[in-house]
């Protein structure tokens, strides 16, 4: 299928991507052989064929409900780019 | 005392360790001396840990406890997306540049309780997303064998590593072939267990349905026993089966009588290097002369596979590396507001390959598409996992190459992702169906170049095919290091 700069940049946006002219362009061919290439998958046969949840099939695994000790804040925080006593600290949220 | 390192294997250094012929000191200095003198022409590690690695090789020869385990004083490396706690863990990313993770990975803490001693880091594809070592962000990696190719990847730093002979063994991971294919092209023993045989806790998640961790060895054996140490079941990891790993390398001789092969005719068709057929039939001849039966078998959805691999495998991967964002760990890029921030951190902090696979599993997995791409490949997948089953029904191994081609020239597919995708071709099925997979060294190509050949076992199959790899390598024999300094041909 052919994809243009609007599908590269709808997709960008969604995954926090900031991509340059250059890299618009580079990655909207790339990823238009790639979805040519995958093409080849709409002529399978998957009629009443399930999707794959689990390979071997493994399901519901449980553990007992017991608190058990986590991670300490000291270092969970340890390799943040700023905090702030127990807190991480970001930029702010709204722009001005 | 000076020990030569060099064709050692880890049974034969724990034995030593263990009968006190040889020192673990001794060991670990001849492993950092052998890494000094060779890795700035390789570009295996991307970190060495020197005084820590002499410190537990004192603490090992003074505890007759730790001298009596199965890899007492083995210096193994370790991909550098596996964590160990307070050490820097990379994915081969500026983005995790920074980070020293608080945990240290299960497969990891199996090994050291086994008595090996890490030595350090290798290079690695950014996320392990790569087939040449050169997505990373930090250094270029050669094959030992000839450094003006590539050594695979994306566990290039290991197999490198193990091909020079300057560790017996490492650690790898595997979602679409990135121990296997390595391992082939530096001449290596490289081992996929069974999707849930080995705790992937610790391993820094590429694509969590596909991904396994596994050994990289110059022997059978030596895959076998790191197999034995770092497999079952895990609280950390729910995903793990409650299957008891037996002693593998306990028990790898077999008769070639016993043996019935599968062989897909598409694998040694059209697309694979001569000399790899003529490599691959050759090998298969002498295990059919020895007594073991060949069948052709039939794995009609094969051909879709690395398709069905490049929707899946992006659109988990584009989930995973969400998580980058600059907030809690690693590398963070200025901006005035939040959403400026991510978009800075994620823009500055990816590399090229994998920001275009974060672009492919996010469009596979959008609002429109994801039926016709994502939904459809796990549908494909069931298919694949029925092909194996029914072969697996008539076979005990299905045998083919590991690659379509041998090493190729560093930079020939850098700018071709397609073409690159395609080098996996036979890897990917193993990983998409769960089953466990093995590349062992059975030959060379004109140029002198190793050539792998795949074995693929029914799941929890591992013993299955280290007998038959063991096999293989009665036929071939382990490759011995290559020998340092190799010019390009």
């Amino acid at each position: 299928m052919g994809i243009g700069p609007e599908v590269v940049d709808y997709v960008a946006a969604l995954a926090k991507l900031r991509l340059d002219d250059a890299e618009k362009e580079t990655l909207a061919a790339d990823l238009a052989r790639v979805l040519e290439f995958l093409e080849q998958l709409d002529g399978v046969d998957i009629t009443e064929v399930p999707p794959t949840k689990h390979v071997i099939g493994l399901s519901n695994v449980e553990r007992p409900d017991t608190a058990s000790p986590c991670l300490p804040p000291g270092q969970a925080l340890a390799n943040a780019p700023d905090t702030d006593e127990d807190h991480f600290v970001v930029p702010k949220v709204l722009p001005d | 005392m000076a020990i030569e390192l060099r064709g050692l294997t880890c049974a034969g250094i724990a034995r030593r360790v263990a009968s006190g012929d040889l020192s673990a000191a001794q060991v670990v200095d001849a492993t950092l001396d052998t890494i000094a003198a060779g890795d700035e022409e390789i570009g295996a590690f991307l970190a060495v840990y020197g005084d820590e690695a002499r410190q537990r090789a004192r603490r090992i020869d003074n505890d007759d406890n730790l001298r009596a385990q199965p890899l007492a004083g083995v210096p193994i490396a370790l991909k550098d997306n596996l964590c160990v706690a307070g050490r820097r863990t990379t994915a081969g990313s500026r983005i995790l540049e920074p980070f020293s993770p608080p945990f240290t990975a299960t497969a990891v803490e199996r090994l050291e309780s086994a008595g090996a001693v890490l030595i350090g880091k290798t290079n690695l594809d950014e996320f392990a997303m790569g087939s040449s070592t050169e997505n990373s962000a930090f250094r270029r990696t050669t094959n030992p064998w000839d450094v003006s190719r590539v050594p695979g990847g994306s566990s290039g730093g290991s197999a490198a590593a193990v091909a020079a002979g300057m560790v017996a063994a490492a650690l790898g991971s595997d979602t679409g072939g990135s121990i296997r294919q390595p391992a082939a092209f530096c001449g290596v023993v490289g081992l996929k267990p069974t999707y849930g045989r080995v705790s992937r806790y610790g391993l820094v998640a590429f694509a969590s349905s596909l991904d396994q961790i596994g050994p990289l060895t110059r022997t059978v054996e030596d895959a076998a026993l790191i197999l034995s140490v770092i497999a079952g079941e895990d609280e950390y990891d729910s995903t793990t089966l409650p299957d008891p790993a037996p002693a593998f390398h306990d028990d790898l001789e077999s008769d070639a009588g016993d043996l019935t092969i599968g062989v897909p005719e598409a694998w040694l068709g059209a697309g694979v290097d001569p000399a790899i057929k003529r490599e691959i039939e050759a090998v298969l001849a002498e295990l059919e002369a020895a007594g073991a039966e060949l069948r052709p078998v039939e794995l009609p959805h094969e051909e879709f596979a690395v398709a069905t691999y490049y929707v899946i495998a992006t659109a988990e991967a584009s989930s995973n590396l969400a998580r980058y964002d600059g907030v809690r760990y690693g590398f963070r890029a200025d901006s005035d507001d939040l959403a400026g921030m991510y978009a800075n951190t994620r823009s500055e902090g990816f590399g090229d390959e994998v920001k275009r696979r974060i672009l492919l599993g996010t469009f596979v997995l959008s609002a429109g598409y994801y039926d016709a791409y994502y939904g459809r490949a796990q549908r494909v997948r069931t298919l694949l996992c029925n092909d194996f089953a029914r072969a697996f029904a008539d076979v005990d191994v299905v045998v083919g190459p590991t690659t379509p081609s041998t090493a190729f020239a560093i930079g020939e597919k850098a700018n071709d992702p397609l073409e690159m995708y395609l080098s996996d071709v036979f890897t990917v099925t193993a990983n998409l169906a769960g089953l466990p997979g093995i590349s062992v060294p059975c030959g060379r190509d004109d140029d002198g170049l190793p050539v792998g050949l795949q074995i693929i076992g029914p799941a929890l199959g591992e013993a299955k095919i280290l007998k038959a790899a063991r096999l293989v390598e009665q036929l071939r024999g382990p490759f011995e290091p290559a020998p340092p300094g190799r010019a390009s041909s």
